[in-house]
């Protein structure tokens, strides 16, 4: 990487894959010039060396391709699914995204939805928002969330602070992941997702999506995890059989959802919209200032690190 | 205990009334008018079964001439009148310990659901509005805020257990310091003081002459607009009035509400809040804990009849 030369006043190049919707380059624009890539004619294409990924919009070969002096991807989200990273491999760039930023809301959020499913609290304000307390009487019985077993498919950074979390809550905590943690790794690990379904009763999904595990709950899974289960997704939807998952739910097959994103967002199964055993949010588990704030930080700092040859704060292995 | 003449005050039950019904004389209190029942049976009934909404007071124990034991489905007992029972020898009982595990979940779960807006994201993906209109509000990081617990109990310390793990400092205000027993929590000798310093602020201790409106306007106001209320209590620990006063126009910031002062009554103004989570007294609505809540009164009269040591005798 070549350092910015001695006396340039001009503002290092940063493209963007797509317009920016979370604020982030109005207070990076001090630092870095911005160019959209669609925007950007054959010079700056030519002479660009970072792209700036600020939404979840694909980023596809073709627009590598077209970025000759492409050195570094940045995107400021910790998913890479959108990303071609095939084509990012075979050019040799690096990729940076939000590492463990997000990690703690994520995992504050699981356990918000966990509750929220268990014991019904989504539900429950609907019913009393309604006026169905003072005509219904009392609401029906819930499920308790202290004790139930929990399965956590991913136990990286967003996977071991869940597990901190419910283990606090008096949950027996296992996991699947490519390979079991070294000790002391307090939890139990399953070599396979559906026998991990098949010991839990709360299945937690906090991996990333890539092709080995697209569409790893499927209906087996499903059916392991059984009438009692809980699904809950912070991941990607594609980690789900979406189609699958409404068929499971609606004949009981599982218990309930928690489902903070979808295969094709921001569409969801509208079946999904008249059960009151799931709870459905709009793909904000990370969606705090402090995590705008944090993300920020990581961003700025990948491309500071970049531009002047320095270490890089959250590169991914590809 | 076939012969033990129970009144059961509510429907509090299916299974704790079936096995009423089954071991026991019942009485079912709401199947006729008051005085009619009383004038049949009031001399027939040696306990009486209620909840945290029905319990005996002094009118109801006077016109038991023949009880014995008021065994609680609830582990407050606010709703009992404990004076007079003393007064007459018969002896109470509650549910403590077996739904400790269930309100802590729910307290924590509601804090999360308030600071993370948890509800009203489900309320909007149903209405549509995510499709239509987007998505891009901010919440704020629930871990690592200030929990303040009024009540150090049971309850309370099961909260802080729960809170920790997400590296929230924990601070408490009861009657005495134990320093020694919670060297981690910090303890603050008010209530004002207690809201000054946290970020949320969870009702975990008993009601009664002392802790009624404990929760009052200046705790609030100190508590502040982005500070959190989480009541798993009893309505009256909060001025309500105040209380909805204060989140409509933000000297407090939010609140998560399991109880209220005038159950089912809810205050129509917080139906139309959005920085509120409105719950209809779930604290222990579970299956698994209402049937060891049902198991502990049985439990309770049970050894009353026999003469042994009551398993969870408050009075």
């Amino acid at each position: 990487m070549t350092p910015p030369a001695a006396g340039a006043d001009a503002k290092p190049l940063v493209l963007l894959s797509q317009p920016s919707d979370s604020g982030l380059t109005p207070v990076m624009e001090g630092q870095f010039r911005f160019v959209l890539a669609a925007d950007a004619d054959a010079a700056t294409a030519a002479e660009a060396r970072v792209l700036f990924v600020p939404g979840l919009r694909p980023v596809t070969a073709d627009l590598i391709d077209r970025l000759p002096a492409l050195e570094l991807v940045s995107t400021i989200s910790v998913g890479l699914d959108h990303v071609d990273l095939d084509a990012c491999r075979r050019r040799g760039i690096t990729v940076t995204n939000a590492g463990a930023t997000f990690s703690v809301d994520s995992a504050d959020y699981v356990v918000g939805l966990v509750v929220a499913v268990l014991r019904r609290v989504a539900a429950a304000d609907a019913h009393l928002r309604r006026g169905s307390w003072a005509t219904d009487g009392d609401y029906p019985l819930a499920t308790k969330v202290s004790g139930k077993r929990v399965g956590i498919v991913g136990l990286g950074s967003i996977g071991s602070l869940v597990a901190r979390r419910l283990a606090a809550f008096g949950c027996p905590v296992a996991y699947h992941s490519r390979a079991p943690k070294l000790p002391p790794c307090p939890y139990t690990f399953f070599p396979t997702v559906r026998a991990l379904a098949a010991d839990s009763d709360v299945l937690v999904l906090a991996c990333a999506l890539t092709e080995e595990t697209r569409r790893v709950v499927d209906r087996e899974v499903m059916e392991a995890l059984g009438a009692g289960g809980v699904l809950v997704n912070v991941g990607r939807g594609g980690l789900v059989d979406e189609p699958e998952l409404v068929r499971c739910l609606r004949e009981g097959v599982i218990g309930g959802a928690g489902l903070d994103v979808f295969e094709n967002e921001p569409d969801l199964p509208v079946e999904l919209l008249d059960m009151d055993n799931v709870v459905l949010s709009s793909h904000k588990a990370v969606a705090t200032v402090e995590s705008i704030r944090g993300v920020l930080h990581t961003v700025s700092g990948n491309l500071e690190a970049f531009f002047a040859g320095r270490p890089l704060l959250s590169p991914v292995a590809l | 205990m076939e012969s033990l003449g129970v009144l059961l005050l509510y429907p509090v039950n299916a299974y704790l009334e079936q096995e009423l019904d089954r071991r026991c004389r019942l009485y079912r209190f709401w199947e006729s008018p008051r005085e009619e029942f009383l004038r049949a049976h009031a001399g027939a009934v040696r306990a009486v079964v209620g909840n945290a909404n029905y319990g005996a007071d002094a009118a109801l124990i006077d016109a038991l001439p023949a009880l014995e034991i008021v065994a609680s489905f609830s582990v407050g007992i606010d709703r009992v009148d404990l004076a007079k029972c003393r007064e007459r020898g018969i002896r109470v009982t509650n549910t403590p310990d077996v739904l400790t595990d269930d309100v802590a979940d729910l307290a924590v779960g509601l804090a999360i659901a308030v600071l993370r807006r948890i509800p009203q994201a489900d309320r909007y993906v149903r209405a549509g509005l995510w499709k239509s209109r987007g998505d891009y509000t901010l919440t704020t990081r629930f871990s690592g805020k200030r929990v303040g617990i009024i009540g150090l109990g049971r309850i309370g310390q099961a909260v802080a257990r729960r809170v920790e793990a997400f590296d929230c400092p924990v601070n408490y205000h009861q009657r005495t310091e134990q320093k020694s027993v919670y060297p981690n929590y910090t303890y603050y000798p008010t209530v004002v003081e207690l809201a000054s310093n946290s970020d949320v602020l969870v009702v975990a201790c008993p009601l009664n002459a002392s802790t009624r409106h404990i929760v009052s306007r200046e705790v609030m106001e100190t508590l502040g607009p982005k500070g959190v209320l989480i009541n798993v209590g009893r309505g009256p620990h909060v001025d309500e009035p105040e209380m909805v006063a204060a989140l409509a126009d933000g000297r407090l910031g939010g609140a998560g509400l399991d109880v209220f002062e005038d159950e089912p009554n809810v205050p129509e103004a917080l139906l139309g809040m959005d920085n509120v989570v409105l719950v209809p007294h779930v604290g222990s609505g579970t299956y698994e804990t209402r049937k060891a809540m049902a198991d502990l009164v049985l439990g309770n009269l049970e050894a009353h009849v026999l003469s042994k040591p009551l398993l969870t005798p408050v009075v």
